[in-house]
């Protein structure tokens, strides 16, 4: 028999509201301007779907995607692999692991804008310490702003610093979740230590990773601060990933129709991949 | 199959162990016969678990020796000593398939696919598992889980000894009787050396031919089940070992006799030992509630189905007896008397009359 209980009801309701007023009705004002043409005043034209139309036509936002892509891909080859490595190196017993431990968050702690400045300084090819050591000492040319493989080169460094500790601390996580009894069955069935990660420590640690690739690519396609901070999205438009163009359109040229249109595309796709990725990592897990 | 023997061990888990204290394992001197079934007996932090890895060489013991057929495998790492261990919690590789986690042990150490798939299936008839063959193990029950990592212990034929640390802890009661039973009868199949460690007594007791009692890191008895249960060599095997445990009763000795409050008690064979605080042991099976004997009062009656625990205060000493049948009200005025040829005197805790020759 089922009974209806409407009490329910009034403890959701809080989290209703809150979520109504910091996302759903934000979103919806953002719909509204993506249909609409503004040319200030408060004065404004139905368009209907022309911002979408044009922009999903239009090359400039095929670029950006394409580099944010790049940049997400690259970044996630180097994390991910990086992370576990450094994770298993990591002691799980001992005095070192709380030093290991504050010393991977460290990173992380640093604000955004805090980053990008920190890098550029690092960079600068005349007074950065980076900078100088590459044209001066090791003569090898390296200048951000001149040439687009270096101004690559440096935001992808610049995420691998900051957030491989997140990969790490996950995996970390999960590998010392392990019961040592697997690794001494291990032993005694006379695994090789490729064996034991392939069979013991990669499947203990899928969860914690999907996750931390889940974050790490949120985290990374909507990539904004540091970027900006860094290179301003150049050379060129060499490195105007997304996010940064976007802002140029809103706030640069106050286009904001098609930044609205823009803005709605970016999350869809952000949700799209996200929610495509999990589903199929956790497919298994449901049966 | 080998014989093992365990020459002088020690181990500290301290670096630089001083008193007796700072060791859990106190010198231990064992021989395991050839396709024999042990039980290591214990409770928590008595140090079996610790001797069955130094068996299986997870741990280096601080001192002594471990021999394989008389040959020294102290130093040698576990896949090396061709043993195989169960553990507490079953250890499955998620990933894999039923199959493919039996024959792991084998596909590692190079054995061709006809002889896995040979191995395997042999394995698994007698596990009763050749259905699920096919399916991973990740989602499988934990008596299941707990089969096959038993499975991947016996798939090897070589192996030396095959080591139990409390493998039915996660399994549901029911289920426990029937893996025990499966055990049991595996080993009458395979005759491989088994050790089952448990703090159980009645795992211990079903399975094992032999029971090794251990506690505070020394070994207090080793006999059969029997052996344990009417000779305990120690108060503690007494305890341990029953339910309820052995009735130890502090004695006076005088006149050459022991005497409980007063009351002369008639022994089991001679003294043996003159030294040390005499206590007598008497299992509640050999207590008889009767109309003569040592004068009690009921204090407490616990009905456990078939048969009731009486316990009776003689004097400031409590006493439990068994009985069949109408027990005693609590409060009644009764008499005790003890079965004589059951009847022991401990000193200090260690045995101290003679057995009868049986």
């Amino acid at each position: 028999m089922r009974t209806q209980n409407n009490k329910a009801w009034f403890f959701v309701l809080p989290v209703l509201l809150l979520v109504a007023f910091n996302a759903l009705i934000p979103m919806m004002t953002v719909v509204n301007y993506s249909v609409q043409e503004t040319f200030g005043n408060n004065v404004f034209f139905w368009e209907g779907l022309r911002w979408f139309e044009e922009l999903l036509n239009s090359d400039r936002f095929h670029a950006a995607l394409g580099r944010q892509f790049l940049f997400t891909g690259l970044i996630l080859l180097i994390e991910v692999p990086l992370g576990i490595i450094i994770a298993l190196s990591m002691p799980r017993k001992g005095p070192w692991v709380p030093v290991c431990l504050v010393l991977m968050a460290l990173p992380m702690l640093i604000p955004w804008n805090v980053v990008g400045a920190m890098w550029n300084i690092f960079t600068l090819p005349d007074i950065g310490l980076l900078g100088y050591l590459m044209n001066t000492t090791l003569g090898i040319e390296y200048d951000m702003t001149q040439s687009p493989f270096a101004a690559w080169a440096t935001i992808i460094t610049m995420d691998v610093w900051h957030w491989t500790s997140l990969v790490v601390l996950l995996s970390y996580a999960g590998l010392v979740s392990i019961p040592d009894a697997y690794y001494q069955a291990a032993k005694i069935d006379g695994a090789s230590p490729f064996k034991v990660f392939r069979y013991i420590q990669l499947p203990k640690m899928k969860q914690v990773l999907t996750i931390a690739i889940l974050l790490r690519f949120m985290d990374s396609f909507n990539i904004y601060t540091e970027v900006f901070v860094l290179t301003g999205g150049g050379p060129g438009n060499s490195t105007t990933l997304l996010s940064i163009d976007l802002v140029k359109i809103a706030l640069g040229q106050f286009d904001l129709g098609p930044a609205a249109a823009m803005s709605l595309i970016y999350f869809a796709i952000t949700l799209l991949v996200s929610w495509l990725f999990y589903t199929l990592m956790t497919k298994d897990d449901a049966k | 199959m080998a014989k093992i023997t365990l020459s002088k061990l020690r181990h500290s888990y301290m670096a630089n162990p001083a008193s007796p204290d700072d060791y859990a394992l106190k010198q231990i001197d064992l021989d395991w016969s050839d396709g024999g079934a042990y039980a290591l007996l214990g409770p928590s932090g008595c140090g079996k678990s610790t001797l069955l890895n130094i068996i299986s060489g997870l741990l280096m013991p601080s001192e002594g020796q471990v021999l394989f057929d008389d040959r020294d495998v102290t130093a040698f790492p576990p896949d090396q000593r061709n043993i195989a261990q169960v553990f507490q919690f079953p250890v499955i590789y998620d990933t894999m398939t039923v199959f493919d986690n039996l024959a792991f042990p084998l596909r590692n150490r190079g054995v061709d696919e006809a002889r896995v798939a040979e191995r395997v299936t042999e394995i698994a008839t007698m596990l009763e598992v050749t259905d699920m063959l096919g399916t991973k193990a990740a989602g499988l029950s934990p008596d299941n889980k707990q089969k096959i990592s038993m499975g991947r212990g016996l798939v090897r034929d070589d192996v030396n000894v095959v080591m139990f640390d409390e493998p039915l802890t996660v399994i549901d009661p029911h289920l426990k009787w029937k893996l025990r039973s499966k055990l049991k009868e595996l080993h009458q199949k395979l005759r491989a050396t088994m050790i089952y460690v448990t703090h159980d007594q009645t795992e211990a007791l079903t399975f094992a031919d032999q029971v090794v009692v251990m506690q505070d890191g020394e070994i207090v008895q080793i006999g059969t089940p029997v052996e344990l249960f009417e000779r305990p060599a120690h108060t503690f095997v007494g305890h341990f070992i029953g339910s309820p445990g052995m009735n130890v009763l502090a004695a006076e000795m005088r006149d050459g006799g022991a005497f409980l409050n007063g009351h002369h008690i008639a022994l089991d064979g001679a003294v043996t030992a003159q030294e040390g605080a005499p206590q007598i042991g008497i299992r509640p099976e050999f207590v008889q509630i009767s109309d003569t004997g040592l004068p009690a009062t009921v204090r407490k009656v616990a009905d456990i189905g078939r048969h009731s625990v009486v316990e009776a205060m003689v004097g400031d000493t409590a006493i439990k007896a068994i009985t069949e049948g109408t027990a005693p009200q609590q409060g009644a005025a009764v008499h005790l008397q003890f079965q004589q040829n059951q009847t022991r005197l401990y000193r200090d805790g260690w045995l101290a009359t003679e057995g009868r020759p049986t």
